[in-house]
């Protein structure tokens, strides 16, 4: 973040800074590896920045009020809502989004392969934020991060990540197309180290062409 | 059978790859150079005139472009949807109604400007809540999808008071909401060179939004294009145009600007229809044996001032059950509320709940098992118009979902510590309906063959499925047919919608690809650089009346827990066995089985709204209020079905399977409930307040 | 969303300076329910003072037994802390049943004591709220809508504190430290700090103009003493309690020692339940004794239209907590009345 007059930036910010009592900022955000510098109005959210500015509409607003989770990224490594963050405030973040999940070859992460395997959405609108979550949970559960499903005698150390606790850990991301089985049966398979590489994904040659391209 | 057999293999979503890397693109994700952004503003009264409309201050706003009212919006040409007609007039018919449309450089700017829009109201006393003694209700001549208001066979009140046994009960189910995860969004181009606009619109179909706009905007419909390539969801409430549409299209041909318009999630409840509340009331008549010998379904309903939609909920009652004095009718109340809609089978769902609860009640009353009840009254034709069944195998999933869900095992209730565990069982159905269609296939000279029909994928999977019908139509593996579908330049189909698009899709892609199929036959030599086509039409096949009355069936079953302490109601497990013609593809077809499944649950035990009297809107209108079921409330769901062959349908001899999924489920976990805890709940869902009242007495 | 500007706080000193010179500022912590207010107009302060990287997110082990909690420490991560998992069960099982995995990764321990209700009528501009807009009437009152309060509820106001989390602080005797620009740092029991409407619904706390939560003080755990967080909700995750309970017990030779309850969801603030605790103390934990201890309490109960179930769901929690509890404390549970 830099701002003339706030005295805050050591390094003294670049030339187009914004005046205090501005209500724009200019940002950076590390996005998907990749250095975005961004000139926000503060209003901005992450998720707006993501969708509108960087066209990287990957990321779904559902409800824009944190009430549905298909907004989820992960911002420095950790899950959040988009929506409820604003671009000014994340200046310097790490921010990954589902763009960001496949390596750059392509080859998909092996929560979308395991999305593909079990039919694990239907209308696709909560999925980034589906699988940027479950992303989230399995590094949570290897963490040892407790959820409200795991006992209070529970041992420190990884949780195992029961149905039960992929499904209170997943609980923020709905889905309107009910599709949770398929989810649960993904993140399970992949948080049991099977990461789904046994599974074929469709062949990219039956996509059709875009209808806008056809004569 | 073909040499390739794609119909019936479980497929892979074609666009799945596109869906789990975030490269599939909805409607609000096509921003054109120098778009604009829109942002609509509701009415804050339930009834009266809009009196004035200063939009100076929000239009003084930086980077705001203009403000349009009610006083000086662009005039619309006509529309069927008296709910299209935006900023055409003052009156303010429900709260929530849009009032004025804010349009800016930027989505935060647009906002920022909708809440300085000052309006001023006359505003008029209001009336939204609904009452079964509502002194306005009348019988409507006709309910949706044009089913008769009222029927009425024999004399059902003499033979009520002569039964043997009778049950009286109501029971009530709260206006529902659809929420698809993707709120409705728009985003309009004209192009003012071409004299072209260009809409990305979040809908069921394409063609009846280009149609819209064509009328409202008076455009040649070959001067609009609207796309509709992915869309996130829509259960109903994306089969009609919608005001988002109308509204971004308006902004964008008067600024001559791309314009665009994501609804707001708070803004659906008013703006996009919803399952209109329902009070049921059902008497049944029976001999000790549990033969049905009357039944009465009477349902009230709200509608709005606007439009006419009354929500068929006592029609699937003239379609179950052999009863021979029988009447079903429906009074409907206009109300200073939202237009209610489709919202995923509408009539069934909430009707099924009520007639399903009523035989679980008789059940219980006769000490009958409510398999075998419900066995007992299976008709040998369709009881309200005689028709044969193409196929109804109703019995068959009650005793194979029996059997699967070990039913016999949990006819004794029980307790586990604090929980109380119960099982239930409720009876579906679905009507089946198909819609013409007309469709290309294409034949290159590189062997691939290309398929083109402006059919609506909203999650269902009616690329992949289309895909298999051509491949098998025209004998070729399945990864050799493309399919184009979402774009009003495709051959003109059906919407996405009555569980029909399949069905309706298919054929015409079945017949276009057999027309090639014969094309391909005579020609001789290679193909022409340009390849082949050939064209379908269903228009006549799919008009003609059926002499047989065609329905889907099925039987849900579920088990519950309630909780003693807290009254919350958990679903264990849920099965639910179906007989909806041939399964073309099971993997997407299980899981758009499963997804009404879940719909259902959150119907039974978390989906509620209420209309605030002294505001005129909903109350729970948003994603924290208003509880879609979440993961957690979800337990392994079991979806079966039996192999039906009916050569009544099509030639895939396919039923549609997008809805019967939710019809049963409520019914059958609110009869788990009944069964748990002997007590039974008559209004949805089924809330710890509730619950816990239920099992406790009053607090 | 008005245009606010931004500040990013270096130092706790800075961020109060910042505060009293600009008039209508607000801190931001997380962010996840002030960024949600300012998306409904409920919220429109004109600058925002960062405050997210101040050096307030650490949870420290205090000498005398106890912990210190950052004020930025994440819902997550306090849920997680090994030393609150054991020593104070009842906060992080609270954290882990309020919001999602990825609101808990944002939002702060000082943001959520600070989040203001969801009831829906504070929440929509357009509709009466004294809360919101002082003077204008509560248009909750009357509505059928059950998630209002049935305890110490106004005419003013008839909202509830969703907060799952300052529940348990309430019943864990919790301090919350200040620091203000004239005052500086002071310290408030958690019981005192959320008020009752009264006729000033539009204040949720104590709070002072420009003052900064700063930290949570946690006493130290009784070596006996267990606690839970017992919370009842419409659906399985993810939703804000119907009601809901944390409760502290230590027994000696089966009587009470110490008992602490606080109810969540009744009331415009945790509801502490001294009148049960003062007629349970030093009395054998007999179901009889609960039940009337409770009764006792929830006598004060108002019930609007709409929500008179939450007096039985309240008793019914409480009880059940505190049999779970004399259980773990390694006694029987009461024997339960029929």
């Amino acid at each position: 973040m830099h701002q003339a007059g706030s005295g805050s930036d050591p390094g003294g910010g670049p030339p187009h800074s914004a005046p205090d009592g501005a209500h724009r900022s200019r940002v950076t955000l590390r996005v998907n590896g990749t250095d975005r510098d961004l000139d926000v109005d503060h209003r901005v959210t992450l998720l707006d920045a993501l969708r509108e500015t960087l066209e990287l509409t990957g990321t779904k607003k559902g409800c824009d009020h944190g009430q549905c989770g298909a907004c989820t990224v992960l911002v420095d490594g950790r899950r959040a809502n988009s929506c409820l963050l604003l671009a000014v405030a994340q200046d310097g973040a790490e921010v990954t989004t589902v763009e960001g999940l496949a390596d750059a070859d392509g080859t998909l992460h092996p929560l979308q392969r395991a999305f593909l395997a079990h039919d694990a959405f239907q209308c696709g609108y909560c999925t980034p934020g589906q699988l940027c979550s479950a992303v989230g949970v399995l590094g949570e559960a290897a963490d040892g991060q407790p959820s409200h499903v795991t006992g209070t005698a529970a041992p420190s150390g990884p949780v195992t990540l029961t149905t039960d606790e992929i499904r209170e850990r997943l609980s923020g991301n709905l889905c309107r197309c009910g599709a949770y089985n398929g989810i649960v049966e993904a993140v399970a398979e992949v948080g049991a180290g099977m990461n789904g590489a046994d599974v074929t994904a469709p062949s990219s040659s039956a996509i059709p062409p875009r209808p806008d391209v056809i004569v | 059978m073909h040499p390739t057999n794609a119909l019936g293999s479980p497929v892979p979503r074609r666009e799945g790859r596109e869906k789990v890397t975030g490269a599939a693109r909805y409607a609000a994700e096509h921003t054109p150079p120098g778009c604009a952004y829109a942002w609509p503003v509701p009415a804050t009264v339930a009834s009266g005139r809009v009196t004035a409309v200063d939009g100076t201050a929000a239009a003084a706003l930086p980077g705001v472009i203009g403000v349009l009212t009610p006083f000086d919006a662009p005039r619309l040409g006509a529309s069927e949807d008296p709910t299209l007609q935006l900023l055409q007039d003052p009156r303010v018919p429900h709260r929530g109604w849009y009032v004025a449309l804010v349009v800016a450089d930027t989505l935060e700017g647009a906002r920022a400007a909708a809440s300085e829009v000052r309006v001023t109201y006359a505003s008029e006393p209001h009336d939204v809540i609904l009452r079964a003694d509502h002194p306005d209700a009348y019988t409507p001549d006709e309910a949706n999808g044009g089913h008769p208001g009222h029927r009425e066979q024999g004399d059902p009140d003499t033979a009520l008071s002569a039964a043997p046994v009778r049950i009286d009960c109501t029971y009530a189910v709260p206006p529902l909401h659809n929420h698809p995860m993707e709120p409705h969004a728009a985003t309009a181009d004209w192009d003012a060179g071409r004299h072209h606009l260009t809409v990305h619109d979040s809908s069921q179909g394409a063609g009846p939004v280009r149609a819209a706009l064509a009328s409202l905007f008076k455009l040649p419909e070959d001067g609009i294009t609207v796309v509709s390539e992915h869309v996130g969801g829509g259960f109903g409430s994306k089969g009609t145009p919608r005001p988002h549409v109308v509204l971004a299209a308006m902004a964008a041909l008067h600024y001559g600007r791309p314009v665009k318009l994501a609804l707001p999630r708070g803004h659906l409840p008013a703006t996009v229809g919803h399952r209109a509340p329902t009070l049921h009331r059902i008497s049944l008549g029976a001999h000790a044996d549990g033969t049905l010998t009357a039944l009465t379904h009477e349902v009230t309903t709200h509608t709005s001032r606007v439009r006419e939609f009354v929500e068929q909920a006592a029609v699937p009652a003239r379609v179950m059950y052999a009863v021979p004095d029988v009447r079903t009718t429906h009074r409907a109340v206009a109300l200073d509320v939202p237009t209610p809609s489709w919202m995923r089978a509408p009539g069934e769902a909430p009707g099924m709940y009520a007639l399903e609860s009523a035989m679980d009640e008789l059940a219980d009353a006769l000490g009958i098992d409510p398999v075998e009840l419900r066995v007992r009254n299976e008709p040998a034709s369709e009881p309200d118009s005689g028709r044969p069944f193409s196929s109804r195998h109703l019995v068959e999933c009650l005793r194979e979902g029996a059997e699967r869900f070990g039913w016999a095992r949990s006819r004794a209730p029980r307790h586990e510590g604090p929980y109380l565990i119960g099982a239930g069982v409720a009876s579906a159905t679905y009507p089946v309906l198909v819609a013409p269609s007309t469709a290309r296939a294409h034949a290159r000279p590189d062997g691939g063959y290309l398929v083109e029909i402006n059919a609506t994928d909203i999650g269902t999977g009616a690329r992949t499925v289309l895909a298999q019908v051509a491949a098998d139509a025209l004998r070729v593996p399945v990864g050799r047919v493309a399919v184009a579908i979402g774009h009003t330049g495709l051959p003109a189909a059906s919407l996405a919608g009555g569980s029909c698009g399949t069905a309706s899709w298919g054929w015409a892609v079945h017949d276009a690809c057999a027309a090639l199929t014969a094309r391909l036959g005579s020609h001789r030599g290679p193909l022409p650089a340009e390849g082949l086509s050939a064209s379908a039409d269903t228009t006549q096949s799919a008009k003609q009346k059926s002499p047989y009355a065609r329905h889907a069936f099925g039987a849900h079953f579920a088990e519950v827990q309630v909780d003693t302490v807290s009254g919350e109601v958990r679903v264990r497990r849920l099965l639910g066995v179906f007989a909806a013609g041939r399964i073309l593809n099971p993997q997407t077809a299980r899981s758009q089985f499963k997804g009404a499944m879940v719909m259902g649950l959150g119907m039974a035990l978390t989906e509620h709204s209420t209309v605030d009297a002294a505001f005129g809107d909903f109350t729970e209108n948003d994603l924290a209020a208003y509880h879609v079921p979440v993961h957690a409330d979800v337990p392994d769901i079991e979806a079966h079905w039996i192999d039906e062959h009916d050569k009544h349908l099509n030639p895939m001899g396919s039923k549609g399977i997008g809805e019967i999924g939710i019809v049963g489920t409520a019914a059958a976990i609110g009869n788990a409930v009944a069964h748990a805890t002997g007590q039974r709940l008559r209004e949805l869902p089924l809330t710890p307040d509730r619950v816990l009242t239920a099992l406790h007495g009053s607090a | 969303m008005k245009p606010f500007a931004y500040v990013r706080a270096t130092s706790l000193q800075q961020a109060v300076d910042a505060h009293a010179c600009r008039p209508g500022s607000r801190y931001l912590g997380g962010g996840t329910n002030l960024v949600d207010l300012m998306k409904h107009d409920v919220e429109t302060p004109t600058t925002l003072i960062d405050i997210s990287r101040l050096p307030l997110n650490r949870v420290e082990e205090l000498p005398a037994g106890g912990l210190r909690i950052g004020a930025t420490v994440p819902n997550a991560d306090l849920a997680a802390h090994p030393l609150v998992r054991s020593g104070y069960p009842a906060l992080s099982q609270a954290l882990l049943a309020g919001a999602s995995g990825q609101l808990r990764n944002v939002a702060t321990t000082g943001g959520n004591l600070l989040q203001r209700t969801r009831c829906p009528y504070f929440q929509d501009v357009s509709k009466p709220c004294n809360k919101r807009d002082p003077g204008t009437g509560c248009g909750a009152r009357d509505s059928t809508y059950r998630d209002l309060a049935v305890l110490g509820h106004s005419e003013h106001c008839v909202a509830t504190h969703p907060s799952d989390m300052a529940v348990a602080l309430a019943a864990l005797d919790a301090g919350i430290e200040l620091y203000g620009d004239t005052e500086g740092p002071r310290q408030v029991a958690a019981t005192a700090f959320h008020r009752l409407p009264g006729a000033h619904p539009e204040q949720d706390t104590l709070i002072r103009p420009g003052e900064i939560v700063t930290a949570v003080v946690l006493p130290p755990a009784a070596p006996g003493a267990v606690s839970l967080y017992r919370k009842a909700r419409d659906r399985a995750s993810y939703a804000f309690a119907l009601a809901s309970v944390a409760a502290v017990l230590e027994l000696a030779d089966g009587r009470v020692r110490h008992v602490a309850l606080a109810f969540g969801g009744l009331a415009h603030r945790p509801w502490r339940a001294t009148v049960a605790e003062q007629l349970l103390a030093g009395a054998p934990l007999t179901d009889e004794n609960v039940l009337r201890a409770v009764d006792a309490e929830l006598a004060q109960a108002r019930p609007l239209r709409g929500n008179a179930f939450k007096v039985g769901l309240a008793r019914n929690l409480a009880r059940d907590s505190l049999a779970a509890l004399a259980q773990a404390c390694g006694g029987e549970p009461p024997e339960r009345l029929p």
